[in-house]
């Protein structure tokens, strides 16, 4: 499904991305785990095409999506979220999810067509799908920290995106909204057979949805496999260790 | 009809009937302002859908108003093209100048962008000001013909005015409609995914939108409405003169959006009303009017940081406005 061979970023001198090669089969999840400062936002923003690699390559279903834009790699299948929020903080939670479906359905030239009344009904059935349904009228950046996720989380699905990567879906959230958040994801996954990469920071995540691990450690990739395994790798177990686990 | 659209409505029908009522009056003075704010009120909406629809601040919109009044007047006057063609030509002029500077202008972000714009509406002053043999140079384009309105004359009481309150009526009507046109633009799924762009340009381009292309499409029909209303103002004004693209009318319309408050479809309009009304005003008592003037501004814009449509929205919970 998504497939990235030998990609390779540097900044002036400083090498983030150092020959990361990984494939994700259709369906499957993977964790991208590793200490602050690994990789980890980087790899995701060579893939989504928010950064261009210096080397290497990036398949979406077989097809080269290498430093394509960002908005076409969107328009292929592929949706994200941000470790910091990235939502339209102005706008109503409606208007960011109902603004994601017009991109989706490319009405976004269309000036004749009023807006308001538009996608009403896939913008409301998303929202309630997410259960932000009570907040459609309020203005997103005035959600909580976790509504915003939530709205993010919409924005990317309205998409319908084949391919999620999210950037640490549970940062700073409680213990009981990170529950929530876990269970989201696993029934969304399952509705929508989506691939989802996601990073995170919290082991209890990690394990708990991940079919598969890749532990990121100075731009490399240091294990790949299955939860149990990379639980046990000495490697991985001394990285953490090391560098103190988060 | 919703109420918001109810409320647009009623609004943009109370404030034609209103403008439609100025001839009423009899004063061939009142007349010329009207005149005047309707094709300003007509531009500062054109820059409004960059600068408050869009988050694109330009500074050189009166290029494109400046090349709509050249190409409308030319060929009215050398070409001897009907008005109305002539008009709508104009618009295309500054349409395809504001598409090729455009090009070049979205591909920068944030000052850089507005200091690009300003770049080329000063080249295009400048040839303007240079190419004598076309826009007559530093002289200007005088004597643009009055259109034909002899079609108007069947029409009770329109057809018996005279010619100034004519073609004010044939400025309004043009006006009307190119601001509907604008306003349909604006709560459009175009002008959704525009406000998405000025709220996060980043997030904009992962929903799978092309920024840049958006951007240039929306700046190339500002400038097209921006050489629509240059072309009415050529005639009104008997004659085009470079600094129709010069700066500081840039700056004049950016002051009347400003001013009225650019997260308002109204706003400019009600900026470029107040605007020109203090200005003939203050000008006709003092010699200090800039002082005066200025000290205005300052006023209001520190009363009204939203513009005078925020403040009144806020206070009214107007609902018509850019979703902002």
């Amino acid at each position: 499904m998504l497939e990235v061979r030998d990609l390779r970023k540097s900044f002036s001198g400083f090498v983030a991305t150092s020959d990361v090669s990984f494939s994700v089969r259709r369906k499957q999840i993977l964790a991208v785990i590793g200490p602050n400062g690994a990789g980890k936002s980087t790899l995701f923003n060579l893939i989504t095409g928010h950064l261009a690699p210096d080397r290497g390559e990036v398949l979406l279903e077989g097809r080269d999506i290498t430093g394509a834009s960002p908005h076409r790699i969107c328009r292929m299948g592929m949706g994200r979220s941000f470790q910091r929020t990235n939502i339209f903080s102005r706008l109503t939670v409606y208007e960011n999810v109902q603004a994601s479906l017009i991109a989706h359905q490319g009405r976004g030239l269309n000036m004749w067509r009023r807006s308001d009344a538009q996608l009403r009904d896939k913008t409301e059935a998303m929202l309630q799908s997410l259960g932000l349904a009570d907040e459609c009228d309020t203005v997103a950046g005035e959600l909580s920290h976790g509504g915003q996720k939530q709205v993010e989380l919409a924005i990317a699905l309205a998409g319908e995106p084949r391919v999620l990567l999210l950037d640490e879906p549970t940062a700073g959230m409680s213990a009981q909204e990170t529950g929530e958040v876990i269970r989201l994801l696993d029934r969304i996954v399952e509705e929508r057979e989506l691939t989802l990469l996601f990073t995170e920071h919290d082991m209890d995540v990690v394990f708990s949805i991940a079919h598969v691990v890749a532990v990121l450690h100075q731009g490399r990739i240091v294990a790949n496999g299955a939860p149990e395994e990379v639980r046990r790798d000495a490697l991985v177990r001394s990285i953490y260790l090391g560098g103190g686990m988060h | 009809m919703r109420r918001q659209t109810v409320t647009g409505v009623v609004v943009s029908a109370a404030l034609f009937v209103i403008a439609a009522t100025v001839p009423v009056l009899g004063s061939r003075y009142y007349t010329f302002v009207a005149t005047d704010i309707v094709i300003f009120a007509m531009l500062a909406t054109s820059l409004n859908l960059l600068v408050g629809l869009s988050g694109l601040v330009s500074f050189g919109h009166a290029a494109y108003f400046g090349v709509g009044a050249y190409v409308c007047g030319i060929l009215m006057k050398a070409g001897g093209v009907p008005f109305l063609a002539a008009w709508l030509l104009g618009g295309v002029g500054g349409a395809l100048l504001a598409g090729v500077f455009g090009y070049f202008c979205v591909r920068l972000t944030r000052v850089y962008f507005s200091m690009l714009t300003l770049a080329f509406a000063q080249i295009v002053w400048a040839v303007c000001f240079k190419w004598n043999d076309v826009t007559g140079g530093e002289q200007g384009y005088p004597d643009v013909p009055m259109p034909d309105l002899a079609f108007l004359d069947w029409l009770p009481w329109i057809g018996s005015l005279r010619s100034g309150d004519k073609f004010y009526f044939v400025v309004l009507m043009l006006a009307t409609v190119s601001m509907l046109a604008m306003r349909r633009i604006a709560n459009s799924s175009f002008g959704r995914i525009l406000t998405c762009i000025r709220d996060n340009l980043e997030r904009t381009q992962f929903i799978g939108i092309d920024v840049r292309r958006h951007q240039l499409v929306v700046f190339t029909i500002a400038g097209g409405f921006a050489g629509l209303a240059g072309g009415l103002f050529g005639i009104f004004n008997r004659g085009v003169f470079p600094d129709f693209c010069y700066w500081p009318k840039s700056a004049e319309v950016l002051i009347m959006t400003i001013l009225g408050g650019m997260y308002s479809f109204w706003g400019p309009s009600i900026g470029a009303a107040v605007l020109i009304i203090l200005n003939q005003y203050i000008v006709s008592r003092t010699e200090y009017w800039p002082l005066v003037l200025g000290a205005i501004m300052l006023a209001l814009l520190f009363a009204f940081p939203r513009g005078i449509a925020g403040a009144v929205g806020a206070a009214w919970r107007s609902r018509d406005r850019f979703n902002a």
